[in-house]
């Protein structure tokens, strides 16, 4: 496996507190990456980096050979990077459909300026995604009028629109009801697999990281403090305490709803 | 409402204003004062699109406006002034634009509403080149190489200033329906979201921007030829204040609103002024706040709020 | 530049002299609009409107102390008594009727009824007061001329505009600002600026603190109109000239503390008074340029902290 995309020395602070300081970090082609880590250790603001929104204070960081520090949002998502967000960013008077849609004219631009968005290809297109991400159903709905667990889904539905070769998720199942958090894993899992897209995501349930994730990092003070395939993180009890304070799992999935509930 | 009704009540609606013109003459002439400003209108319902509420734009309709009135000088002929002018209000509107498309809300609004105000005050103290207040007043111009008379040249005029209305109004319903106007609509609501889908929200508002100036050119150029005098009063803020407020008085929903609103507005206006010489304002004010009040759809959303009530009838 | 100094001195210390008495009058109605603006995020069109009418609504009292034969000096107090009376009355029907109704709806919507607000004021203004030029400059006479010493020349400048214009404005500068930082009231409008949301999580009555703020914006407005009253005569669309002004002030300055209002009226106000006495042909525009080119370098304005989203 190559390394798609690799992170050197990245420090950044805000006022007194490192969210990075000195992060060494390698996502490799075609693996599911968590990062799992105590509330404002600095997760989100590794995915904020890699994708041009924040600039980190020094350090580097490469996308298949090339830097892209430096480089507007717009232009990483061209190259391939896509996001969703912890906080689902649609076009709240918009419908579902309609996001979907735009996301897909976005990467397939440029567009014929009087062709209508729901023309054909682009509307075909997005039941198509919306159906895979079992939101055609709700197509028709404005998108503020959708709940958590599926404005979440359609949040990550308009990343994987823009067909990226890296998809950065943050907390991708929070604020999901814990009765459809394992659905939605499952979804996104056939999802990103079906579509090879290699997936690094945020997450503080540790039932979702043991499900979804190929290789854990855990992130505390500012450092990777551990890396490795979820059984040996997950199990390993000096780490859950001192990093982010919960009991192991792999006991049953009781322990792993409550230690979920301890990281948030 | 399906396309097929919307053109079926355009056609009504440019009859009816040529109807009107016909039957009370005087009404020709602020019919198409009213089209005039409907189209500067229009962008300023593509801003709204966006969110971005823009107190400046009686820059780009005086601009067109004094192009029209120097130009008329040398060549006094409609078809040639009325594309130059509006091609220099777009021009003015792209380089304008580069500049204030950096900003939202009322930073976007107050940069628009500053240029426009430069403007005002360069017509207004220029005297030896503008004639400050008093304005300059137009030679009459030909229409296709031909010398109208008066009356002739108000129908021309008219029918001019509806032509432009029906095609930029069906330009502008595609544009909100394509990608690049529904882009438009995601500034108000979520621009970051663009940024991380690869499109920038500026270059979005700044087409829109662009189209915005070019339209309110078009305004401006038929309103100089059709009252024959320019003044700075054309730039002052109250009157880009004016294009907003016919915009929410149409309202924002539909391309018809802009024109609504403005015949709507023009027609109280000259009413009000008849009726009580000092307090047309106020009226127009009252109205204004009684449509915000009870009506935040403006006009167009009150006649589809009752023609839907009609059918579920 | 030697000789241009002591050619052009003389204009220069007037100009700056009246530059400062310029710049006392645009920060009380700016200083208004940023307060008002922060609780309502509302820019409110109709606020120059009650500069204009707490300028004719003093200019009246003060005549009709005088028909009365009142003892002058009576007029000085009346300036603030009148601007008083306009926020009081106005402000707060103003605030209920109207603003309150349209909370939460489009902002362009909410602009857009300050604007409507507007085009009433400035006809019962003209209906009220007439078109004819208002002066009543009793405050100016009664106060005489001060000569400043000025290198070898002294120049002639009224005590009003000296001391009455830029005092009340500095005593408006530090009461608000003590108000803001050390009252309870106070803090609640700076909660509520800050996050509404939360202020109102916190228990803060958002409602009652919009209908102070307000009032208090409006009565602000209108003293900067009265406190201008004495010197400059009061003519239809004065309040649509000082509305922009402000505008370009509050814009100039970004949202923030009121500190950061007075340093822009002071900035604005003394370019305009150059303008007037060195290009006077620029005098309007000089506010404008000295936003466009604030907001080229800072786009948040002078004061303003940039706004991050969470994302």
């Amino acid at each position: 496996m190559s390394v798609l995309l690799s992170a050197r020395g990245l420090r950044i602070a805000f006022g007194g507190l490192k969210a990075a300081d000195g992060i060494d970090l390698d996502v490799m082609e075609g693996e599911f990456l968590a990062i799992i880590g105590p509330n404002g250790a600095g997760k989100t603001t590794f995915i904020n980096m890699a994708t041009g929104y924040l600039r980190p204070q020094a350090g580097s960081i490469t996308y298949d050979g090339q830097p892209i520090l430096g480089l507007k949002p717009r232009r990483i998502v061209k190259a391939g990077i896509a996001r969703s967000f912890q906080l689902p960013q649609l076009f709240t008077e918009h419908t579902v459909l309609e996001n979907a849609a735009l996301a897909i004219a976005a990467r397939a631009g440029p567009w014929a300026p009087l062709a209508p968005l729901l023309q054909r290809r682009f509307r075909a297109e997005a039941e198509e995604l919306l159906d895979r991400f079992g939101l055609l159903p709700l197509a028709d709905r404005r998108a503020d009028a959708l709940n958590e667990g599926a404005r979440k889904l359609a949040d990550i539905a308009m990343a994987v629109a823009l067909k990226p070769r890296l998809l950065l998720m943050d907390e991708p199942t929070s604020g999901v009801a814990s009765a459809e958090k394992m659905a939605v894993v499952e979804t996104l899992t056939r999802v990103l697999r079906d579509s090879r897209v290699t997936a690094v995501f945020v997450e503080h349930d540790m039932e979702v990281v043991a499900r979804f994730a190929d290789r854990v990092a855990v992130w505390g003070q500012g450092k990777i403090m551990a890396l490795g395939p979820p059984q040996q993180i997950l199990n390993d009890p000096a780490v859950l305490r001192d990093v982010i304070g919960v009991a192991p799992v792999g006991d049953g999935a009781g322990t792993g709803k409550e230690g979920a509930h301890a990281a948030t | 409402m399906s396309r097929s009704t919307e053109i079926l009540l355009a056609l009504i609606g440019a009859a009816l204003v040529l109807a009107l013109a016909w039957a009370v003459p005087w009404l020709r002439f602020v019919m198409t004062i009213a089209l005039a400003k409907g189209l500067a209108v229009l962008g300023i319902l593509l801003l709204l699109r966006a969110g971005q509420v823009s107190f400046g734009h009686a820059l780009y309709l005086a601009f067109a406006a004094y192009a029209v009135a120097f130009g008329a000088s040398v060549v006094p002929e409609t078809l040639v002034l009325l594309p130059l002018a509006a091609l220099g209000a777009a021009l003015l509107g792209l380089v304008v634009g580069l500049f204030v498309v950096r900003y939202r809300e009322i930073f976007f609004g107050m940069l628009n509403l500053a240029l426009s105000m430069v403007f005002y005050s360069v017509l207004e103290k220029f005297y030896a080149i503008t004639h400050g207040t008093d304005g300059i007043r137009l030679p009459p111009t030909t229409f296709a190489g031909q010398t109208l008379s008066n009356e002739a040249q108000g129908w021309a005029m008219l029918v001019l200033a509806l032509l432009l209305s029906l095609g930029f109004g069906a330009l502008i319903r595609a544009y909100l329906a394509s990608p690049m106007g529904q882009a438009l609509a995601g500034i108000k609501t979520r621009e970051t979201r663009l940024e991380f889908m690869g499109i920038s929200g500026r270059r979005v508002l700044l087409a829109a921007y662009v189209l915005s100036a070019l339209m309110a050119g078009c305004g401006g150029a038929v309103l100089a030829m059709t009252t024959r005098h320019v003044t700075p009063a054309l730039a002052y803020w109250t009157a880009s204040g004016e294009l907003v407020f016919i915009a929410i008085l149409g309202g924002a929903g539909s391309v018809f609103g802009p024109f609504l609103g403005a015949v709507a507005y023009e027609l109280t206006r000259v009413y009000a002024a008849a009726l009580v010489a000092d307090a047309w304002q106020m009226i127009l004010g009252l109205v204004l706040l009684l449509v915000i009040l009870f009506a935040p759809g403006g006009l167009w959303g009150m006649g589809r709020a009752l023609l839907a009530r009609r059918r579920s009838a | 530049m030697g000789d241009w100094l002591s050619q052009n001195g003389l204009l220069l210390g007037l100009a700056t002299l009246d530059g400062l008495s310029y710049a006392a009058a645009v920060f009380m109605v700016a200083v208004g609009l940023n307060l008002v603006f922060g609780v309502l995020r509302i820019l409110n069109i109709a606020h120059g409107s009650l500069y204009a009418i707490g300028g004719y609504a003093a200019a009246s009292l003060s005549l009709f102390l005088s028909s009365r034969g009142l003892p002058e000096w009576l007029s000085l107090p009346a300036l603030v008594v009148a601007a008083a009376l306009v926020g009081v009355l106005l402000g707060p029907v103003i605030e209920r009727l109207l603003l309150r109704r349209v909370e939460g709806q489009e902002p362009v919507l909410q602009l857009l009824v300050t604007f409507a607000l507007f085009m009433v004021l400035e006809d019962l203004q003209k209906l009220v007061w007439g078109v004819q030029p208002v002066v009543s400059d009793t405050p100016v006479r009664l106060l005489g001329n001060v000569e400043i010493p000025f290198g070898a020349d002294t120049i002639p400048f009224t005590a009003y505009q000296l001391f009455v214009l830029p005092g009340i404005a500095l005593l408006t500068l530090v009461g608000l600002a003590w108000f803001l930082r050390r009252t309870l009231a106070g803090r609640m409008i700076v909660a509520v600026t800050e996050d509404r949301e939360a202020a109102r999580a916190m228990g803060i009555d958002a409602a009652k603190v919009t209908l102070l703020t307000f009032t208090a914006g409006a009565a602000l407005a209108a003293l900067g109109g009265a406190l201008a009253s004495p010197v400059a005569s009061l003519v239809p669309g004065v309040g649509a000239q000082t509305i922009v002004l402000s505008f370009a002030v509050v814009a100039t300055a970004g949202l923030g503390r009121v500190e950061g209002a007075a340093v822009t009226a002071l900035l604005i106000g003394l370019g305009r008074a150059f303008a007037v006495y060195f290009e006077p042909e620029l005098e309007v525009v000089v506010p404008y340029i000295i936003m466009v080119l604030v907001l080229l370098i800072r786009p948040q304005g002078l004061f303003g902290t940039p706004e991050t989203r969470r994302i």
